[in-house]
């Protein structure tokens, strides 16, 4: 082993998401549908959440708390959708020991929880108070269960450019997490730290940004994690791919092309689901992980947290995204969620409603106030966007699409059916001017 | 590979879509070089859309058989007609043209045809033998014995779609007999193939599933009517027979007036139930808002999906059905049955329970109220249909009939 000045470090994130998927909705029950977040018969949110949780959450997570056990230097970091941590309060036994199982793992102090939009929301794109006030609610979240205060931000589905860093740097943040993509990149790595090309926000955005910051003091530039999506595709996508000519995957081979790699951080971020979800427990996905933090310490290799990375590294230069990004697809844009007329039918229609709900508030209770926009907030979760996705559909790639719907058509007719349901709801709730 | 097939009717003189497959059929076989015989009841000039080195259509009555009539008009049949329906017919047609020799019984010409048609297996040369459901299949059977190349039977739809619970005894023997004595059964559905399985007890190692395609549209009729502009127009087109399903869209319209009430429901087509199809709108209410537009021809048929905002396929039981893939070729969304072959194939089309109706009105609605719904089926389902040809499937044919070699 070559001594290093600066060890190299790998930083594992894992996002850990569930949505409510809206119960099936026709025509006929518009003005008379009572549960919207049930889920369709065949894919109930309870019942799916329960199968998550013995296939990935719970095995997933005495793996890591061994881990963390076992290896002093071990670390990895989190992010919660606040309608995930919803699900855990209210799906009983199950859900409570998933999330007893997560404090466990945060509780050791080497595991680090960032922040996020609380309902996974596409809210930056159409609004940007409610994109902080997202924010700010999924602050309290994770501090109410976990307390901690996150400092480090992801976006959904790690959404992101210039602008949103500026706009997240302005709230106080310590750091951003963003796809390591080639088209922004170049010729560069993503095994460094970057600081974001430096833009304007519209007064009125900026604005936003102060009145609802979290901190203080703000720092004057904001650092930029990369995701290696090559490694990190190898573990979440590539791992059980037989037809993959580096299969099968092994700790051993995994950790000398870590340490192959050039930088000095490896940006490990990935789906939590990767752990016996979407890489099958029979896989060997979890004899890998068990290995991997050993075999990478042989090679000098240590782990560090999104912050201790952030403190540790300095940037090595300025990376330019004036264009939306994120980490879904070949396309690495947001093409998942909006790229056809049903989609932009429908996110027009739920953001279209903000300041009809918002100026319902004052004639509510507060408890009806917290139902009405955790109704109408719950419904802006990305995922049932990606339901109308009609991308991988035509393609036939099944394997790529993955919803609880028959059909792109199926998930937009049932989302068109519960907002009119709403919308009917709004109509009637009495103002008193 | 020269193939002599067994065809019942043909464009430009044909009643539904066994003509318009079995022409989509040929075109792609010769498409991929083969040389088709196609052997007909009766052959007009104009049905000759191909070279005759690649194409040749031969008469069933020319063969030099033994049994002599007089040559049967094509188009006389239907293929889908029930054996009861045919003797209806026929008391009609002799009543007009009292002149005629037809026989009083559909199963009468089938055996006439067979024993006509099988003889060119005598003189045509031929590796393979190639027939079109029951119609056609002991004629297939007689040129086996005649020539002993291997027969393949294309089963386009069965007994049980086109009479439900009661089917015809004398035709589901014949069906089964053709299934029985064939090398191989081509199936145009897994939908098909399993009644075949379930039905007839033809095992499945035997049966091949090869989906129809649907020729390119070059008609291009926009939305033009002399209703009024703002009312939505649901279209049914196919014959009004229970196999269709129209009583379940008179009920679908029902339910969709319900919410909607500027919609016009265009029934077009004829068949054993049609009497009752309008007396049924009128007691549910709706006869308004129905209006019937009889058996459409050619350029009615696109002009009829151009002007249509919806069309709508409930079938019963739908062997294949092609309709849907013209409906989107000429600009109209689908919703089709789930208990239908194409439904297997089309991704871009609304899918739903015959028997649901309260679905079939909820995605009826969402097609007629959203234009991102509308037009995204629309976009999506023209590329989806543009990628299906005959072409293709030809080759899939192809491998059948190789699968026949040396296992006689």
């Amino acid at each position: 082993m070559k001594p290093r000045q600066n060890k190299k470090s790998v930083c594992f994130y894992f996002q850990v998401h569930q949505p409510y998927r809206l119960s099936k909705c026709n025509v006929f029950e518009i003005g008379a549908k009572s549960d919207y977040f049930k889920g369709p018969w065949n894919h109930e949110n309870q019942k799916v959440f329960e199968k998550v949780a013995h296939k990935c959450y719970l095995p997933t997570n005495a793996l890591i708390l061994e881990l963390l056990n076992r290896y002093p230097e071990f670390k990895v970091s989190y992010s919660f959708s606040g309608v995930f941590l919803e699900q855990c309060e209210k799906f009983g036994e199950v859900g409570k020991q998933v999330l007893d199982s997560f404090k466990k793992i945060v509780a050791t102090g080497r595991a680090e929880v960032l922040c996020e939009t609380y309902y996974h929301s596409l809210a930056w794109l159409f609004s940007k108070e409610e994109f902080a006030l997202q924010i700010k609610k999924h602050l309290k979240m994770v501090y109410r269960h976990f307390r901690k205060k996150p400092s480090i931000f992801r976006n959904t589905e790690l959404i992101y450019n210039n602008e949103i860093a500026e706009f997240i740097r302005e709230m106080g943040f310590k750091g951003i997490l963003a796809e390591g993509w080639d088209h922004y990149l170049d010729w560069r790595s993503p095994n460094y730290l970057y600081t974001p090309q430096k833009t304007d926000l519209h007064p009125e955005d900026r604005r936003i940004a102060k009145t609802n910051a979290i901190r203080k003091t703000v720092s004057s530039a904001l650092p930029l994690l990369l995701k290696n999506y090559k490694l990190s595709d190898d573990i979440a996508f590539r791992f059980s791919n037989r037809g993959w000519n580096q299969w099968p995957m092994t700790a051993d081979k995994f950790a000398s092309w870590t340490d192959a790699a050039d930088g000095n951080t490896v940006n490990l971020f990935m789906d939590y689901e990767t752990f016996g979800e979407h890489q099958w427990e029979d896989t060997g996905i979890f004899e890998f992980m068990r290995h991997l933090p050993n075999e990478l310490l042989k090679r000098n290799i240590v782990f560090r947290t999104p912050s201790e990375t952030v403190k540790a590294l300095k940037p090595v230069g300025v990376l330019d995204v004036p264009y939306l990004m994120s980490w879904a697809d070949m396309e690495r844009d947001l093409s998942a969620w909006c790229s056809n007329e049903m989609q932009e039918a429908a996110l027009k229609r739920i953001f279209d409603l903000e300041r009809r709900v918002k100026d319902l508030l004052p004639y509510l209770p507060k408890t009806k106030q917290e139902e009405l926009l955790s109704v109408w907030r719950k419904m802006q979760t990305s995922d049932h966007f990606y339901y109308m996705c009609t991308k991988y559909w035509n393609d036939g790639d099944v394997h790529a699409y993955f919803s609880p719907y028959e059909s792109p058509y199926d998930a937009f007719i049932t989302y068109m059916n519960t907002l009119s349901d709403f919308e009917h709801k709004l109509s009637l709730t009495p103002v008193h001017a | 590979m020269n193939i002599l097939m067994f065809g019942w009717e043909f464009p430009p003189i044909q009643n539904g879509g066994l003509g318009v497959a079995c022409h989509g059929i040929v075109e792609g076989l010769i498409g991929n070089g083969h040389a088709v015989y196609l052997v007909l009841p009766k052959v007009a000039p104009e049905m000759q859309m191909f070279s005759p080195e690649v194409l040749k259509l031969l008469t069933a009555s020319e063969s030099g058989g033994f049994v002599k009539v007089a040559g049967v008009p094509g188009g006389l049949y239907s293929p889908y007609a029930t054996a009861q329906n045919y003797e209806n017919w026929i008391k009609e047609v002799k009543k007009k043209e009292p002149g005629m020799i037809y026989s009083d019984n559909l199963f009468e010409e089938v055996h006439r045809y067979a024993a006509q048609a099988s003889v060119h297996a005598k003189h045509v040369p031929h590796e393979v033998i190639h027939t079109h459901d029951w119609l056609t299949a002991e004629a297939g059977i007689q040129a086996k014995k005649i020539s002993d190349q291997p027969h393949v039977m294309h089963v386009h739809a069965t007994e049980f779609d086109r009479s439900g619970d009661n089917p015809n005894q004398t035709v589901y023997d014949m069906e089964r007999r053709g299934m029985e004595h064939a090398d191989r059964v081509i199936a145009v559905s897994e939908y098909t193939k399993k009644i075949i399985t379930k039905h007839y007890g033809v095992p499945e190692w035997k049966i091949d599933v090869v989906h129809n395609a649907v020729k390119p549209n070059f008609s291009a009729y926009h939305k033009t009517h002399h209703l009024n502009k703002t009312d939505k127009i649901v279209l049914f087109l196919g014959r009004m027979t229970m196999q269709k399903g129209p009583d379940y869209f008179l009920k679908m319209a029902k339910r969709i007036l319900e919410v909607i009430q500027r919609v016009k429901f265009i029934m077009a087509g004829d068949g054993d139930m049609m009497h009752q199809t309008v007396r049924m709108a009128a007691e549910l209410g709706i006869e308004r808002n129905v209006l019937f537009a009889g058996f459409l021809k050619g350029d009615e048929i696109a002009r009829a999906y151009g002007a249509a905002d919806l069309y709508v396929m409930p079938s019963v039981s739908e062997p294949f059905g092609i309709t849907p893939l013209e409906a989107i070729q000429n600009g109209a969304p689908v919703l089709i049955s789930k208990q239908s072959g194409v439904s297997e194939v089309i991704k871009n089309a609304l899918k739903v329970d015959f028997w649901d109706i309260d679905e079939m009105a909820n995605k009826a609605i969402a097609v007629l109220q959203h234009p991102a719904l509308s037009n995204t089926l629309k976009t999506h389902g023209k590329h989806e249909v543009e990628r299906m040809t005959w072409h293709k499937q030809a080759k899939e044919i192809e491998k059948t009939y190789l699968k026949t070699r040396g296992k006689k």
